[in-house]
């Protein structure tokens, strides 16, 4: 696709991890995952539910604890040690399948809670940030509302520019368009294509695979708690390699 | 067609006519909702009957009420000479007006003193409140205001007080000091702490479980109850002392383990700061300050506040006390650690199966036991604290239910931007926490300020404790019972009444959907 030329992948790391594993009790949920992100690199991870890949982005801002390997984010090793833990919170940004957008602020209010109290922001910049980015998202008349009176598509954006005002270099998508109606789903991929294109580092757990196709510079797939295998969209998606991928492929594009 | 003119066409609309008296207004109210069917006829008559008897059974009794006479025995000499059958005797309420209020015992001269502190309650309250409404910066009187109370309440030196409120500023600089240290030194400074804690608290069992075996020796074992007390009391004196080294040695660690986190460190060297100078610079400083400038109110012991007064100090600072230290519970309660969540779980449980009763009883009688004998710790600042510990063991528990109804999906969205435990916790948990909990707070502050009359039985004077000493067993006002009680009531209704109200409105206030 020509509009992938122009969203460039540079050979900076920007999340390494090897050889991290995590249990749940004695469920073995993620096996000896070992991936490395570059920096402005959008990446699609799919597969069937249960297999993982929500716990995998989790991980990443230690929203979930791993029990073996390392994850090293940004430079930073994630450890038990809090400091270092917020640290890669605030670089990272996350967008949540249920939104999650704060119920008793108002939109602008989401938006720059945390650079205000996590950046130090002053309280006129961090406002003057937070009505940029709505505008980018499309919705700067929505500002002054609360989050219920917004639909799910909108609250979607919101999250995504909550995320955005804390500047973040790597954005973590878990299942942004699941809870959405099919009309909304556009708006809410629209803005993360737009994203795409400014040469943000992305990680997406989705099964939008239009979104894949057009935005992705890898697909991975996993089943089982493991990479079951990772590919462009072109090949992943027309040359399958191993069976489960053909299978779960031809599953999700069969109807 | 318009323009044709046909004769039995109408040229105007006819104007809409209200409809049948029947179908409208208080008539069809009247049917629909009292007269809907032979049943609900029924019910209306006997209801109505109802009402009319208690009416006209009551009515003549206020209407003949006699409010100015000396004694019970010149109110009914007035309503028999007027040839009144019933009559109620409101006298009372004019003749132990301060009675009611102050106490029998607060000096007549001073009653202004704890009206002002009244009037100024209602100044510092409203900041709070109606944080929307009012400026931020009258929080500042808010702050100060339990100090200017105190003062006029108690009476006694200015300089207590401002002693008392230099202190927890000098702790408030304490704590930041420490929590600015950087962590080597903090270790250091864990360390000692955390010696000075656990040897402390490692003194402080020992003591406590000498003073029980005490206690258990001179309750004697004659008779079932007091032998199996005896007993109770020599197996928690065992168990202290088995456990006074252990702990001692286990809080001491955890402070000093706790110090590259710092939280633990901090609070509790503020604590001790705290206690250092409230034991020992508070006494010295306020007296010698005094002795150079004197501002002194005539002092008012604990012993002498009674009437409503007493409820309204009991209510008010218990109220306000234990909606903090409930929240502190249910956040400990749900705390990753296990010492504070185990210390949490204890209290909580603990105080919930304990009856209120017996807890006042505890402050009244046993906490003497527990202090050194020379301590003269105040009547009421024992009962508030039992108070406050009652009801925030029930507020922490209802803020818990707030806590779980929170989807967890608030918990990830505060963590995934940086916020770290305490941002997230005050500005993104605790406000819709707090907001799900308004009606159980307030179910739980109405029950403790009407709980602040129990207080009677333990020898108080509060308001219930007024009526059922001092006024009906007065020779002027004996066997007085309807007036009395009415009246205590009705200052109960108002104030409980007010509170459910400001929670209703609170909770309209803080509706953020769909609006």
């Amino acid at each position: 696709m020509n509009q992938q030329a122009e969203m460039t992948v540079s050979d900076e790391v920007a999340i390494e991890i090897s050889g991290m594993n995590k249990w749940y009790g004695s469920f073995h949920v993620l096996r000896d995952i070992d991936l490395t992100v570059f920096r402005g690199e959008r990446i699609v991870i799919c597969g069937p539910s249960g297999s993982g890949k929500s716990t995998l982005i989790r991980c990443i801002n230690a929203l979930e604890e791993h029990q073996k390997g390392s994850i090293n984010v940004d430079g930073t090793l994630l450890s038990s040690d809090l400091k270092n833990i917020d640290k890669i919170r605030s670089e990272v940004g996350m967008c949540f399948q249920h939104f999650n957008l704060f119920p008793h602020l108002t939109i602008l209010e989401n938006c720059t809670l945390a650079p205000i109290w996590v950046r130090k922001t002053p309280k006129k910049e961090a406002e003057e940030t937070a009505m940029h980015f709505l505008e980018k998202v499309k919705i700067p008349d929505q500002a002054n509302k609360y989050p219920g009176q917004l639909s799910g598509g909108q609250q979607q954006r919101v999250a995504i520019a909550r995320s955005l005002c804390m500047r973040p270099r790597i954005m973590l998508f878990d299942e942004p368009t699941s809870a959405l109606d099919p009309e909304m789903i556009k708006e809410v991929l629209d803005t993360m294509i737009e994203l795409a294109e400014e040469g943000m580092t992305m990680l997406c757990v989705t099964h939008e695979m239009g979104f894949a196709r057009q935005v992705a510079n890898r697909v991975i797939f996993m089943d089982a708690g493991q990479i079951v295998e990772q590919n462009e969209p072109e090949e992943f998606f027309n040359n399958p390699k191993s069976e489960r991928t053909q299978l779960f492929l031809s599953q999700i594009l069969g109807h | 067609m318009a323009d044709q003119n046909i004769s039995f066409v109408r040229h105007d609309q006819i104007p809409p006519s209200p409809p049948p008296t029947s179908a409208a207004g208080p008539v069809k109210w009247a049917r629909e909702n009292l007269f809907s069917g032979p049943v609900n006829t029924i019910m209306t008559l006997l209801a109505i009957f109802i009402i009319y008897r208690l009416v006209a059974g009551a009515f003549p009794w206020f209407w003949n009420g006699v409010w100015d006479a000396d004694s019970i025995r010149e109110c009914r000499d007035i309503l028999t000479a007027a040839g009144k059958s019933t009559g109620a005797c409101f006298a009372v309420l004019v003749d132990r007006w301060d009675h009611l209020l102050f106490g029998f015992k607060y000096p007549a001269t001073e009653y202004w003193r704890p009206t002002l502190a009244f009037v100024l309650l209602l100044f510092a309250a409203a900041p709070a409140l109606f944080y929307k409404y009012v400026p931020r910066k009258f929080l500042l009187f808010t702050a100060l205001y339990p100090f200017i109370a105190f003062w006029l309440v108690w009476g006694g030196s200015l300089w207590v007080p401002v002693v008392i409120l230099v202190s927890i500023i000098a702790t408030m600089f304490a704590f930041r000091a420490v929590e600015g240290l950087d962590v080597n030194m903090r270790r250091i400074l864990a360390g000692i702490v955390g010696l000075a804690s656990g040897l402390g608290l490692a003194y402080l069992l020992y003591q406590g479980a000498t003073e029980l075996w005490f206690i258990s020796n001179s309750v004697g074992t004659g008779g079932a109850f007091a032998a199996i007390s005896s007993y109770l009391f020599k197996a928690a004196s065992i168990f202290m002392f088995v456990f006074f080294i252990p702990m001692g040695i286990f809080v001491g660690y955890a402070i000093y383990d706790d110090a590259e986190g710092g939280g633990l460190v901090t609070i509790v060297t503020s604590l001790f700061v705290l206690y250092a100078l409230l034991a020992y610079v508070l006494g010295p400083l306020s007296s010698g300050l005094n002795s150079v400038i004197p501002l002194e109110l005539q002092a008012v012991p604990s012993r002498d506040m009674g009437g409503y007064m007493l409820c309204m100090i009991l209510g008010v600072v218990c109220v306000s006390l234990s909606i903090p230290l409930g929240i502190l519970l249910a956040l400990g309660r749900q705390s990753s650690m296990p010492l504070i969540k185990g210390v949490c779980v204890v209290f909580i449980e603990f105080i919930r199966g304990v009856p209120l009763i017996t807890l006042l009883f505890v402050a009244n009688v046993m906490l003497a036991y527990f202090m050194p004998p020379e301590s003269n710790f105040d009547l009421i600042l024992r009962v508030i604290i039992m108070i406050t510990m009652f009801s925030s063991a029930y507020i922490a528990e209802v803020i818990r239910g707030g806590l779980a109804a929170l989807p967890k999906g608030q918990y990830e969205a505060a963590d995934s931007l940086g916020l770290n435990y305490t941002q997230a916790t005050r500005l993104i948990i605790l406000p819709q926490a707090l907001k799900i909990s308004i009606p159980g707070i307030v179910n739980v502050a109405v029950g403790l300020f009407k709980d602040t009359t129990l207080v009677s039985v333990i020898s108080m004077f509060d308001i219930v404790g007024m009526i059922r000493g001092p006024i009906q067993q007065s020779t002027d006002w004996i066997s007085i019972y309807w007036e009395v009680y009415l009246f205590a009531a009705l200052v109960f209704f108002v104030v409980c009444y007010s509170i459910s109200q400001y929670s209703q409105w609170l909770e309209r206030e803080l509706r953020t959907d769909h609006r």
